[in-house]
């Protein structure tokens, strides 16, 4: 089997393109650990190594791949969308603004930082 | 496809006076500061079969940066691929306390100071040591040995989603079985577990390593912290959001596949010693490629394997350095610099046992002499970690 793109887990919120992928193609997509396939209109080019949303997936939505958290998103992404750093941000680097950075951001903040 | 694992293969190497085992048969001019370089390289110029390590190092410097300096000359003149050692200082103080640490191993140790003689005299007659130490490490011949009594590294590097996905979910599996069949196995890239942190903690075998990793970690983002910074921007490089990694937490996840599943049975920190047998070794390490591979072979690692998504090309003077990628672009455009290609596992042509099959049948290629990649290409890197501005 040929694989065009891989999720972790069934459970989690992107998958990783294996392939060039283009806007348009229509996926299954398996889970590394198993569990019921996804299926995904792409809406977007998504190159090799990059993520698509398997959901959709709202600004401010803690994400999860690996079954773990991997960051928050800055702006909202429909299911089959790109995610990358134009609209993932993460949790870790937040020397300065650690009160503030276990919730979701309000909008006006999100796009101003960093 | 028949099971090829190193367990069903003949593995050679040296056995060294104290009993470790190397899998290469260098000749070391080792230089004890940045004036002695010149020295080094004029050996190692002249004599066949000799290396030198220039470094920009070893001057004024003082405290726990001096040590670690110390450490890694040292643990570089011990490490078991070394056949014997000329070291080379300007003065002899230092010069010496370097020399008797490699020493303690038993191997053959010459040491000479540039002060009151000069290069040229210097290089005369350290040249003539290193003649017969060259001549002797020719004789030398591999006898069979275990898998059990070697010392082995991991890191990735130029990372990307493949990685995750597959590389380095191969390179776990092959960890798992080298640690079960009793070799030791370093990993480190203390500020890239960043996000899976709680995962390693996890795994230590103790509650006084789970405290003793916690602290290395959180200490490492401290001193990070310190500057009036974080690294957002450095982690993840640029190279890896090229290659489709987002944060550091994604970076974090997919690094730790490499580790396999076994625990952690031991917390070092920069360039401590470890001894075949300990499975599992964490050691406290910067992130890039050259400081983490030269901090592992001072800490005695004999072969490194290094996974990469976009292209890391390193290699280190002293262990061979087994390039592993799934990623096929870069298998394609970079084919000279990867030992292990796995674009098959990635797209699900072969599973995961059978790319651990391939990883650990290059592994015991390399251990019996096959140059690596980075070998052939000349990829040298030596690169000490400094911790703070000399005096």
């Amino acid at each position: 089997m040929a694989h065009r793109a891989l999720a972790h887990k069934s459970t989690d919120d992107v998958a990783v393109a294996v392939a060039d992928l283009k806007a348009g193609e229509e996926l299954t997509i398996q889970s590394l650990e198993g569990g019921k396939p996804h299926k995904v209109k792409l809406l977007e080019d998504i190159p090799l190594g990059h993520k698509l949303a398997l959901k959709d997936l709202p600004e401010g939505h803690v994400v999860i791949e690996y079954g773990e958290k991997v960051g928050q998103m800055t702006q909202a992404v429909p299911k089959g969308g790109y995610v990358h750093v134009h609209n993932l941000r993460t949790l870790r680097w937040n020397y300065g603004q650690k009160a503030k950075s276990a919730k979701p951001k309000a909008p006006g903040r999100a796009k101003r930082s960093r | 496809m028949p099971r090829k694992s190193p367990s069903s293969m003949q593995l050679s190497g040296y056995r060294r006076p104290n009993g470790a085992v190397g899998v290469r048969n260098h000749v070391l001019i080792l230089p004890v500061d940045d004036l002695s370089n010149a020295a080094a390289e004029g050996v190692a110029r002249l004599i066949h079969g000799t290396t030198a390590l220039p470094h920009p190092y070893g001057r004024l410097q003082f405290g726990e940066d001096l040590e670690l300096t110390f450490r890694t000359l040292s643990g570089h003149g011990a490490n078991p691929n070394v056949h014997g050692v000329v070291v080379i200082g300007i003065e002899p103080k230092w010069t010496e306390r370097v020399a008797s640490a490699i020493a303690k191993t038993g191997k053959p140790v010459e040491t000479f100071s540039i002060e009151r003689h000069g290069d040229l005299n210097v290089i005369n007659a350290a040249s003539r040591v290193a003649y017969q130490m060259a001549q002797d490490a020719s004789e030398l011949r591999r006898e069979p040995i275990q898998v059990s009594e070697l010392v082995l590294s991991i890191k990735c590097g130029e990372s990307d989603p493949t990685l995750g996905l597959a590389g380095n979910k191969a390179q776990g599996r092959a960890v798992d079985r080298l640690v079960d069949m009793g070799a030791s196995v370093i990993f480190g890239e203390t500020s890239e577990l960043t996000g899976g942190e709680h995962l390693i903690a996890n795994r230590c075998a103790t509650p006084a390593l789970k405290r003793k990793f916690m602290q290395i970690y959180q200490d490492y983002i401290a001193m990070i912290e310190a500057q009036g910074v974080d690294l957002l921007g450095s982690q993840p490089t640029e190279g890896n959001i090229r290659g489709g990694l987002s944060t550091i937490e994604e970076k974090a996840l997919g690094n730790i596949q490499k580790t396999g599943t076994r625990p952690v049975n031991a917390v070092l920190n920069y360039a401590e010693p470890v001894k075949p047998g300990q499975g599992l070794v964490f050691m406290n390490s910067s992130s890039a490629g050259a400081e983490q591979v030269t901090l592992c072979a001072a800490g005695g690692s004999v072969l490194h394997f290094f996974t990469t998504g976009q292209g890391n090309i390193v290699g280190h003077p002293l262990i061979p350095v087994i390039k592993v990628s799934p990623n096929p672009i870069t298998c394609s455009t970079m084919s000279e610099h990867i030992d292990v290609k796995l674009p098959d596992l990635l797209v699900g042509d072969i599973n995961l046992d059978q790319a651990a099959d391939r990883i650990l049948e290059v592994f015991a290629r390399t251990v019996n002499g096959r140059l690596t990649a980075a070998e052939l290409l000349r990829h040298q890197e030596f690169v000490i970690t400094k911790l703070y501005p000399s005096a």
